[in-house]
């Protein structure tokens, strides 16, 4: 554990929105190959977090490496080398399955060819083989989860990040959303995930808590659960979230 | 650039396969230019005119048929009440109404001059002027004819005889005048609104994140938007110049190709304008109310409707930033006029700068950041 490398490492990150402190001096490193777990209330900070690790907000001061790149001088570099799959549903609700992953594919790169048994393996996997030439706003939400999950991993990039992708998905599908985060994992992808779900905090290997801006925890959720004198993470997060008040 | 083509093909794949849009695309357009070109027209026809006749004389008769048996008249009554006229141009049942005084031809033959009186509805300023214009000639006319006749020996011709010819539109022909910048006007109005919808459209559904985290380049995005609709704005004005000559008969006097190479290059302006109004607003509201705002008064001061020579001389200053008028000028130029390249290269140069600008402002003001 101690040789472990790191790929993502943020120091002292600081995001200002006028007077509105959103990231407030956050420090903290990730191991290559583990899934973090990011936990916070709405507001917490989380995804203006998350905006910045992948380059698509500047912070107002610190400094953030992800994959050994600087992202406020090289944000483009890091595009490559990463994956993203939004709170938002993100994927062409009018274009097909294939469409959608024919043009990610094409945006990094890939080759015809590669697109093509990508695509037949994630569709293979979530067994929606029969879908390919379906329009996405036709598919169930749960199952669109899956596909911009599987279209975020096309490139087979270095870290992914998901920001509360399981938001409104039944439980089921959440239990195979995260089979397909531990599988991306044991590939090498580290995986960098925030959520809402405490049951969810368990399956990670380290989570990292945000309250108002702060980091106010950060280690295995056993830990912190014996930390913490608590059952479940459930309760640590409820003690967390006392403290601060 | 391999990346542009995969952006073009996720952007046609997406317009052809909104329903609703596309035939706002290629049938819009159509309809708008046989539509427009008919009723866009400041021609008067048919101006209703009643004839308050107050002498029943042979003269009076003779005045009053010369109105009947002009073109643009059509008399709807003749009556010896004046009230009972006015309250005709009231009612909006006339147009202009013709007084002839009592001992109208008495005072013609003895004293040598006599009166009429022209009452014209002026709500329309302009049509009012060319009404009044349209009863002056005829009575001009009438007085001709009657110091002819009575003075044979001064007046046996005028004067000075007027001929007039008019060139490059010979028939002063409105629809021959107005289709090639009705043209330009729907062919702006698609491109403008298609392209400052798009990218906007991407932000409300929230796709534009997505792409924003792809290492997609500035430049591949503004070419891979722009391009589609530069293709499909170029295939409506190909329509439209179809329907121009098949239809209304108007045939490109100058070099067509070189209309197309102009209207090509102003094509890239319109839909770098709307880009740019795109990488400005959130919310396709927003961006429909800018793009809106503009298209009014580049319209209007474009020059479709009112001569840009008559407007005061700050908005002939101000139309140096407006693109239609630079296009309406150049393609009425090539069409009716069959201008070259030499005629045009000055406006042309303007216009390429302009477009190179636009384009290269709206890939400087896109921003991967969310």
């Amino acid at each position: 554990m101690k040789t472990r490398d790191t790929v993502i490492e943020v120091k002292d990150l600081v995001k200002k929105f006028g007077h509105f402190v959103a990231n407030d001096h956050l420090t903290f490193h990730v191991y290559k190959g583990e899934i973090l777990g990011f936990l916070g209330a709405n507001g917490a900070g989380k995804t203006t977090a998350i905006k910045i690790l992948i380059g698509l907000s500047k912070p107002t001061s610190g400094k953030v490496k992800v994959a050994g790149i600087d992202v406020n001088k090289n944000p483009e570099k890091v595009k490559r080398r990463i994956g993203y799959m939004s709170q938002r549903f993100s994927l062409y609700d009018d274009m097909t399955v294939k469409e959608n992953f024919r043009f990610y594919g094409g945006v990094y790169g890939l080759s015809r060819k590669q697109i093509r048994e990508r695509m037949r393996f994630y569709l293979k996997k979530l067994e929606m083989e029969s879908y390919e030439d379906m329009l996405l706003r036709n598919i169930p939400l749960g199952w669109k989860q899956k596909l911009a999950f599987s279209v975020a991993n096309i490139h087979s990039p270095d870290i992914i990040f998901l920001d509360e992708p399981t938001g409104g998905v039944d439980p089921i599908t959440r239990r195979q959303f995260w089979e397909m985060i531990y599988e991306v994992s044991d590939s090498g992808t580290t995986v960098f995930v925030t959520t809402h779900y405490m049951d969810e905090a368990e399956y990670c290997e380290r989570v990292c808590i945000m309250s108002e801006g702060k980091i106010e925890a950060m280690d295995t959720p056993e830990a912190l659960k014996e930390e913490y004198n608590a059952k479940n993470m459930n309760e640590v997060f409820i003690k967390i979230a006392r403290n601060v008040e | 650039m391999r990346t542009i083509l995969y952006i073009l093909q996720k952007e046609f794949i997406q317009i052809f396969r909104d329903k609703t849009i596309l035939p706002v695309i290629f049938i819009m357009p159509i309809f708008q230019l046989l539509v427009l070109a008919y009723t866009a027209t400041f021609e008067i026809k048919n101006i209703r005119f009643i004839v308050v006749d107050h002498d029943h004389s042979s003269e009076s008769g003779k005045l009053s048929d010369k109105f009947s048996g002009s073109a643009f008249f059509t008399r709807i009554g003749q009556t010896d009440s004046y009230n009972q006229a006015i309250q005709a141009i009231k009612k909006n049942e006339a147009d202009q109404i013709l007084v002839i005084e009592p001992d109208f031809e008495k005072n013609l033959m003895k004293e040598n001059h006599a009166q009429v009186q022209v009452v014209t509805n002026a709500i329309n300023g302009s049509a009012a002027s060319l009404m009044n214009a349209y009863a002056i000639s005829i009575i001009n006319n009438f007085n001709k004819e009657i110091l002819i006749k009575k003075f044979p020996l001064h007046f046996k011709e005028m004067p000075i005889k007027l001929n007039s010819s008019f060139w490059y539109n010979p028939e002063l022909n409105y629809i021959t005048y107005m289709v090639p910048g009705i043209l330009v006007l729907l062919v702006t109005i698609i491109g403008m609104f298609l392209s400052a919808m798009n990218v906007v459209k991407e932000k409300e559904l929230g796709t534009i994140e997505q792409l924003n985290v792809t290492p997609i380049r500035k430049f591949e995005f503004i070419a891979g938007k722009l391009i589609p609709f530069w293709v499909i704005a170029m295939i409506d004005l190909l329509f439209g110049l179809l329907i121009a000559r098949l239809w209304f008969g108007i045939i490109v006097v100058g070099n067509p190709f070189l209309l197309l190479f102009v209207a090509g290059v102003y094509l890239v302006l319109v839909l770098g304008l709307g880009l740019f109004v795109s990488t400005l607003t959130n919310t396709m509201q927003q961006s429909m109310f800018i793009s809106w705002f503009f298209m009014v008064v580049f319209i209007l001061m474009s020059g479709l409707f009112t001569p840009i020579e008559s407007m005061p001389v700050w908005a002939q200053k101000l139309n140096m930033i407006n693109p239609l008028a630079y296009f309406i000028k150049i393609n009425r130029m090539i069409m009716l006029k069959g201008s070259g390249f030499i005629d045009i290269q000055r406006d042309f140069l303007i216009l390429s700068l302009y477009a190179a600008g636009m384009v290269i402002f709206s890939t400087l003001r896109y921003r991967k950041t969310a």
